[in-house]
C-alpha cells in the first residue's frame, strides 16, 4: 500500500515537472531582458505596445461575438435534440466533432473560395463581412467544446419534464428556454464560453489567412522578430487561459442543484 | 350526467403500428375526483398526457367546460399538472416556482405575491418561500408542485402518479392532503395511479384501465364489490378464484369441489356443464359455519400467517386454495396447518367472472 503511494507520488512529480519546468523556464527567460537582473521590462514593452492593445481588444470582441453566436446556435440545437430528436444525436455529435478533424486551414480556404469578393456571398469584400466570417469560423472551431459543454449541462436536468411543467403553466418556447432551460445550464454554457474565449484569443490560422488584426497573428509576428517579448506574451496568453479555466471551476460551484429527480 | 365538465370521447392513440389507447370514453363532472387505475403500460398516463396536450390523439375529442381542446397546445389549455418527478424548476425559489404560471399569465407583482402566500398557506408551508427545491424533502417538493399547479386557478388538475416517488408514510398523509385541498377548491381532478389502495381511498370514481381501454368506470364501492370483468376483479383487491361447473343452469346451481352452491340469477348466458370462474373476497369468507351464510365448502388448512390483529388462513379446497382473514382473539389460538376446516359464505357475495 505504502509502496503504491510512493510510486503514485513519483509519477505525479514527474508529470508536474514535465508540465511546469518549461513553463518556469519561459517565465524565467521572460524576466531576463535587463542584463544581470530579473525585471518586468519585457512585460512593460509588450503591454505598452499599441499593437498589443489593439489586437488583444480585437480578439476579445471577436471572442464575445463568437460566444454569443455559439450560444444562439448550440443551446436551442442541443435542447431540441434532447427533447424531440434524440435519434439525430449521433449525427449531430459527429458534425460537431468535424472541426477537430478538419484543419482550420482547410476551412478557411473553403471560406475564401466560397465567400470571395466575386462570389454571390462576398463576405470578404468588406471589413465587416470579413470580421463576420472570422466570427462564424471561430464559432465552428469552438463547436466541439461548446456543444459538449451544453449537452453535458442538459444531461444533468430532466429536460422533458421541466419543459412540460413550464408548458402546462402557460409558457411559450422563448420563456421555456430563457427562464427554465438556460438558467439551469448556465454554468455549462459559461464553461463552453470560456473554452471558446481561450481558443479565440490564441487562434492564428483563420485570422492570418483572412487578414484580420487579431492577437494570434500579432503573437506570431512578435515571436518571429523579438527575443524576450514572445516569452512574456506566451506567459500572458497562458495566464489568460488559466484564468478562464479557474473561472469555470469557480462558477461551477454556483450551479443550481438539481431537485427534479426524486431519490 | 347532463353536462359533463370533462368529456373524453372515442379517443385513440397509436405510436406507429402500436395502439396504446383504444376507444377511450369518459365523462367527468365538475369538481369530481376521478382516478385512472391500471398496471404499467395500460395507457392511463397516455390518456392523461392527451388531456394535458403533450400527446395528440390519433382520433377522438377532448372537451373541457364545453370547449374542444383536442388540438390546443398545452400552454393554451389552462390545465394544471403535477408530475411524478416533481419537476420543480431548480434555479427558482419555492415562491418563484409557485408564481411561475402567474408571471407567465402577466399578473402584477403584488397579485403574484398575494397568491403565492395564499398557496403556501393552503399547503401548510408558509415558511418555505425562500428555499430552493434541493433544500426540501420529497413530500415538501410535491406539495410545492401541487401549489404551483393550482396557483393559476386551472380548470382541470392532472396528477400523474404524484405519490409514487415518496415513502409509504408520506404517501398516505399527502394523498389525504391532496384530497382535502381538491375538495376545498372544488377543482375537477384526474389522478393517475397503479396503487389500488390510493385510488380506492381518495376517488369519487375510478376508471380501471387495461390494454388501452377502460375496463370499468365506477365508484370505489362498485369497482371493489361489483367488478365488471375478470381483470378488474383480479386487479382490485385480493380475490379467491374457484373453478365451478354449472349443474343446472335454470336453477342456478354450480358444483364446486363436489359441493353445490346456489347462484340463482348470476348465471346469465351459462349452460349446464359450463365451467365458470367464481370469485370471493377474503372478507366475505368465514372459518366454520356462521349464521346467515348459506353456502359452505370443506377443505384442509394449508397455511396460517399471524399478522397481529388479523390472522390470514389459507384453506385448500380440492384443486383450489382460498385465503380468508379472521380477527385475532387472545382467548382463541389460531387454527393449525393440516386441520380439517369448513368455510362458509353468502352465495350473494360470490362473483361470477366473465
Amino acid at each position: 500500500m505504502k509502496s503504491g503511494r510512493f510510486w503514485a507520488w513519483v509519477v505525479f512529480i514527474l508529470g508536474a515537472a514535465y508540465f511546469f519546468i518549461p513553463l518556469l523556464a519561459t517565465v524565467e527567460f521572460s524576466l531576463r531582458m535587463r542584463r544581470g537582473v530579473h525585471s518586468f521590462d519585457a512585460y512593460q514593452i509588450v503591454l505598452g505596445d499599441p499593437r498589443f492593445q489593439a489586437t488583444f481588444l480585437y480578439s476579445v470582441i471577436a471572442a464575445v461575438f463568437t460566444i454569443i453566436l455559439g450560444v444562439l446556435v448550440v443551446v436551442p440545437t442541443a435542447y431540441w435534440i434532447r427533447l424531440r430528436l434524440p435519434q439525430l444525436r449521433p449525427i449531430v455529435e459527429f458534425i460537431t466533432l468535424l472541426p477537430l478533424v478538419i484543419p482550420a486551414i482547410v476551412i478557411v480556404f473553403g471560406y475564401i473560395r466560397m465567400y470571395g469578393s466575386n462570389s454571390p456571398l462576398p463576405f470578404l469584400g468588406s471589413n465587416m463581412g470579413a470580421n463576420a466570417l472570422l466570427v462564424i469560423g471561430y464559432a465552428t472551431l469552438a463547436l466541439p467544446y461548446m456543444y459538449r459543454a451544453v449537452d453535458t449541462g442538459l444531461r444533468t436536468i430532466d429536460v422533458r419534464t421541466l419543459t412540460e411543467a413550464a408548458q402546462i403553466l402557460g409558457a411559450g418556447w422563448g420563456t421555456i428556454i430563457g427562464r427554465v432551460i438556460l438558467p439551469n445550464v448556465l454554468i455549462a454554457v459559461l464553461s463552453g464560453a470560456f473554452l471558446t474565449f481561450a481558443i479565440v484569443i490564441g487562434e492564428f490560422t483563420m485570422a492570418s489567412l483572412l487578414n484580420r488584426p487579431a492577437f494570434g497573428p500579432y503573437l506570431q509576428n512578435i515571436g518571429a522578430n523579438r527575443a524576450y517579448e514572445p516569452a512574456a506574451l506566451a506567459v500572458i496568453a497562458f495566464a489568460i487561459t488559466w484564468g478562464c479555466m479557474s473561472l469555470i471551476q469557480i462558477l461551477s460551484r454556483f450551479a443550481p442543484k438539481s431537485a427534479n429527480r426524486p431519490n | 350526467m347532463a353536462d359533463p365538465f370533462l368529456s373524453i370521447q372515442h379517443v385513440r392513440k397509436s405510436f406507429g403500428a402500436t395502439t396504446v389507447v383504444e376507444d377511450f370514453n369518459l365523462d367527468v363532472e365538475r369538481g369530481e375526483f376521478v382516478s385512472f387505475l391500471g398496471p404499467s403500460g395500460c395507457g392511463k398516463t397516455t390518456v392523461l398526457r392527451m388531456v394535458a396536450g403533450f400527446e395528440e390523439p390519433s382520433a377522438g375529442t377532448i372537451v373541457v367546460g364545453g370547449k374542444d381542446i383536442t388540438r390546443l397546445k398545452p400552454n393554451q389549455r389552462n390545465v394544471g399538472m403535477v408530475f411524478q418527478a416533481y419537476a420543480l424548476f431548480p434555479n427558482l425559489t419555492v415562491a418563484q416556482n409557485i408564481g411561475f404560471g402567474l408571471k407567465v399569465a402577466g399578473m402584477s407583482r403584488a397579485d403574484i405575491d398575494a397568491r403565492v402566500a395564499e398557496m403556501l398557506g393552503i399547503i401548510k408551508l408558509p415558511q418555505m418561500a425562500d428555499r430552493y427545491p434541493y433544500q426540501l424533502s420529497g413530500g415538501q417538493q410535491q406539495r410545492i408542485a401541487l401549489a404551483r399547479a393550482i396557483a393559476p386557478k386551472p380548470k382541470l388538475l392532472l396528477l400523474d402518479e404524484p405519490l409514487s416517488a415518496l415513502d409509504a408514510k408520506v404517501r398516505v398523509s399527502l394523498r389525504e392532503e391532496i384530497r382535502s385541498i381538491q375538495k376545498k377548491l372544488g377543482i375537477t381532478t384526474i389522478f393517475v395511479t397503479h396503487d389500488q389502495e390510493e385510488a380506492l381511498s381518495i376517488s369519487d370514481r375510478i376508471a380501471v384501465m387495461y390494454g388501452g381501454k377502460a375496463e370499468q368506470v365506477g365508484t370505489p364501492f362498485e369497482i371493489y364489490n361489483r367488478p365488471a370483468t375478470k381483470f378488474v376483479a383480479n386487479f382490485v383487491g385480493t380475490l379467491n378464484v374457484l373453478e365451478g361447473t354449472v349443474t343446472d343452469a335454470a336453477a342456478g346451481t354450480v358444483r364446486v369441489n363436489s359441493e353445490q352452491v346456489s347462484l340463482k340469477g348470476k348465471l346469465n348466458g351459462s349452460k349446464s356443464g359450463d365451467t365458470l370462474s367464481l370469485a370471493l373476497r377474503p372478507e366475505a369468507i368465514s372459518l366454520g359455519r356462521q349464521p346467515g351464510r348459506d353456502s359452505s365448502l370443506s377443505g384442509e388448512i394449508s397455511e396460517v400467517h399471524f399478522l397481529g390483529s388479523v390472522i390470514r388462513v389459507r384453506v385448500g379446497i380440492g384443486g383450489n386454495t382460498v385465503s380468508l382473514d379472521t380477527f385475532n382473539s387472545p382467548a382463541t389460538p389460531p387454527p393449525a396447518v393440516g386441520e380439517k376446516a369448513e368455510i362458509s359464505f353468502s352465495s350473494s357475495d360470490m362473483l361470477v367472472l366473465h
